[in-house]
């Protein structure tokens, strides 16, 4: 780990794997017939080049950073959370549940209910797993990713059985009340005087997420249970050796997990949509698995690796409105071979950066 | 062709700085996929008239998920498009938030009715052509047992299902209809393989004619149907071509001509407010070509010419499901 500084570790490794995977995802693109240089050029602007661009790509990067978080955390004790989209959902359920059941006089009382509910609810689906896994061995991922499938099957029953408006046929809730109405950016922007696109879906819940990243940061590294989470990770038998209870870790830790994976809801639910719907979260809560990865599970690369996405998400929409050849499905591999590139094949660039760095090192020395 | 784009989009630009005269109109296609035979195509085919005879260009979108439409519509809008069709239902609730917030953009939502000063709702008289198909089915049952496959479980796929079975009783009072749905979620849309399914048990219970309503998810239903050797009906777009001879009819439910007529009137000639395209306005009807020719006597198509000049002229009502939620008629 010390073969090269930290600088390069966290910037250096994913910068140079995001520009291989640009590459080869030209290369698709010259594939299909169209012009690499332009659809990243359409992708950029589409994403950063307006004030519409910069409060879709920083709304779903507040999805990713929650959804980033929660599979971090889990990581940082050895636990693999890919439930993360089914947390996200049921988070978004409790979201809705508490938005639709009073009529909120303003956002900032119905703000810390609505979070509360999408935590404990994302919390209480992550639970199930992790007291499985620590009581009865059952492995973490196989689990979390059945309880996708369980939180998506459970959604569908609701929203058409039970919280559906009756005579309407979609399957959604109502509308939320104006007291839940979560200030978008254009609001918030607004009492400074900055003009910000009005019907952008950026709203506080990214503020939220900022706090959640330090939050984060703060508990796996200057609190004693973080330190507890830690140890468990990097060897169980050492922290069992040390007095640290396994179950006690595995389900704080999935319940931190859900929690966060939960508050998404609060962006995707309440911030944007105003009502639930089907398939709220959108595949955030797998996204959320590459942005852990990318991000070295530490806050700030969450941080970064989901504005990443969140440019990828939104310029890809834009892209696909652009030049109609590039479809849905051309969009999905750019982003597959980022993960791909920052992923799997880490340690193609890895090696020779450290090599690289070993011989400056030599010949400095 | 990227020289031609911008060519096109500063012309765009202009045209928007003139006054939106000249913008293009968009589509929005709904769940289940462009290319599903039905619904969505029927509205691609009419925007691909529509450009086979002005020579204009149109804009277009397609839906991937339920949590995608506000962005999709509202991306539309700002893109400068005019006249915006929006296929579906489920977009009524979006477009009635969406549509406030770009009053000069004209919207035309099909299948549902929204309420708002730029929108025109374009809602078609499903019973009435699901009527006139459930007679043929009635006639061309040898078991005296017919069936229907639904998409979604919603109140405008009873309504065809509803239209049906008045039309099958009318000609043979003691059939029997089997009615079935495929899911309770979008997803039902376009699922062949549960479609199939569901025919397969269908025919196991006598059934000789299968009406299918689903959108993507018929073409399980007539595939399965053409495999079983049982008739079947498409719906939406004219799917006799299918499996030539096997196909009895298709209740043609004109989304083209919609998707057509609001391209053609533009932005000037837009009329907001609910339009009800009917059997006499052409909005529905039957399929009838040289796929089907052998399939419907002329006894069969006279009653059912009898019976269309009767429901036009109002001496048949066909009871409309959605207008108090029950059907007159039993079904199972």
């Amino acid at each position: 780990m010390d073969t090269m500084p930290k600088w390069a570790d966290v910037i250096l490794i994913p910068l140079i794997n995001l520009i291989l995977a640009l590459l080869v995802s030209g290369l698709v693109v010259l594939y299909i017939g169209e012009n690499p240089i332009e659809a990243i050029g359409i992708l950029l602007d589409g994403a950063v080049g307006s004030t519409r661009g910069w409060g879709y790509t920083l709304f779903y990067a507040t999805n990713f950073i929650f959804t980033g978080l929660a599979v971090s955390v889990a990581f940082h004790a050895r636990l693999f959370n890919i439930g993360g989209e089914g947390q996200a959902a049921i988070g978004g359920l409790g979201v809705a549940l508490v938005s639709l059941s009073v009529n909120w006089p303003h956002w900032t009382v119905a703000l810390p209910f609505a979070i509360l509910g999408g935590a404990v609810f994302g919390a209480a689906w992550a639970a199930i797993p992790a007291y499985l896994q620590a009581r009865r061995g059952s492995h973490i991922v196989i689990t979390t990713i059945m309880f996708n499938f369980i939180a998506s099957a459970l959604l569908v029953y609701l929203l058409v059985n039970v919280l559906k408006v009756p005579g309407s046929m979609a399957p959604e809730t109502a509308a939320f009340p104006k007291g839940a109405h979560l200030p978008n950016a254009y609001e918030v922007l607004g009492w400074f005087g900055i003009p910000f696109n009005k019907f952008a879906p950026l709203n506080i819940a990214f503020l939220l997420a900022v706090i959640c990243c330090f939050g984060v940061w703060a508990l796996i590294w200057r609190t004693r249970l973080g330190y507890e989470i830690r140890a468990y990770g990097h060897s169980e038998a050492a922290a069992v050796y040390a007095g640290i209870r396994p179950f006690r870790i595995t389900m704080i830790a999935m319940l931190i997990s859900g929690a966060l994976a939960g508050l998404m809801g609060i962006n995707a639910v309440m911030g944007e949509a105003e009502r639930l719907v089907i398939d709220s979260v959108q595949g955030a809560g797998f996204v959320g698995i590459a942005v852990a990865l990318m991000g070295r599970s530490h806050p700030l690369g969450v941080f970064l690796a989901a504005i990443l996405f969140g440019i990828l998400t939104q310029g890809g929409i834009e892209l696909e409105f652009e030049i109609p050849a590039v479809s849905r499905e051309m969009i999905l591999v750019i982003q597959a071979l980022v993960i791909l590139f920052t992923g799997a094949l880490e340690n193609m660039v890895r090696m020779p950066v450290e090599k690289l760095f070993l011989r400056l090192k030599k010949k400095a020395g | 062709m990227t020289l031609m784009t911008k060519f096109f989009g500063a012309a765009a630009a202009v045209a928007l700085s003139a006054g939106a005269a000249l913008a293009d109109p968009g589509l929005i296609i709904d769940l289940g996929g462009k290319f599903d035979k039905s619904f969505n195509e029927a509205a691609y085919n009419g925007a691909k008239r529509w450009i086979e005879k002005t020579g204009g260009k149109y804009k277009e979108t397609e839906l991937q998920s339920e949590a995608q439409r506000e962005q999709s519509m509202r991306r539309m809008a700002e893109s400068g498009a005019n006249p915006v069709v929006v296929l579906g239902f489920a977009n009524a609730s979006t477009l009635d938030k969406v549509a406030p917030d770009y009053p000069d953009t004209k919207f035309a939502i099909i299948d549902m009715v929204v309420d708002q000063p730029n929108v025109e709702s374009i809602v078609f008289t499903e019973q009435e052509g699901s009527y006139l198909v459930g007679m043929l089915a009635g006639m061309a049952s040898k078991t005296g047992t017919v069936s229907f496959v639904g998409g979604m479980d919603i109140p405008l796929i009873r309504r065809f299902a509803c239209g049906y079975a008045q039309g099958v009783k009318a000609v043979n009072p003691k059939a029997k209809i089997i009615e079935n749905m495929t899911g309770t979620t979008p997803a039902a849309w376009n699922d062949p393989v549960k479609g199939g399914e569901i025919t397969r048990t269908q025919i196991s219970q006598g059934s000789d004619v299968v009406y299918a309503a689903a959108g993507g998810t018929g073409v399980g239903v007539l595939q399965t149907a053409a495999d079983e050797g049982i008739l079947s009906i498409g719906v939406d777009s004219n799917q006799n071509y299918l499996h030539p001879g096997k196909v009895l009819t298709s209740m043609m439910k004109r989304v083209d001509n919609a998707v057509f007529d609001v391209f053609s009137k533009g932005v000037d000639n837009f009329e907001p407010g609910i339009k009800v395209l009917d059997l006499k306005a052409n909005g529905v009807g039957y399929a009838l070509d040289q796929y089907n020719e052998k399939l419907i006597t002329p006894e069969m198509k006279a009653a059912v010419e009898a019976a269309k000049a009767a429901i036009i002229a109002g001496d048949i009502k066909v009871h409309d499901y959605m207008s108090d939620d029950s059907c007159p008629v039993e079904t199972m």
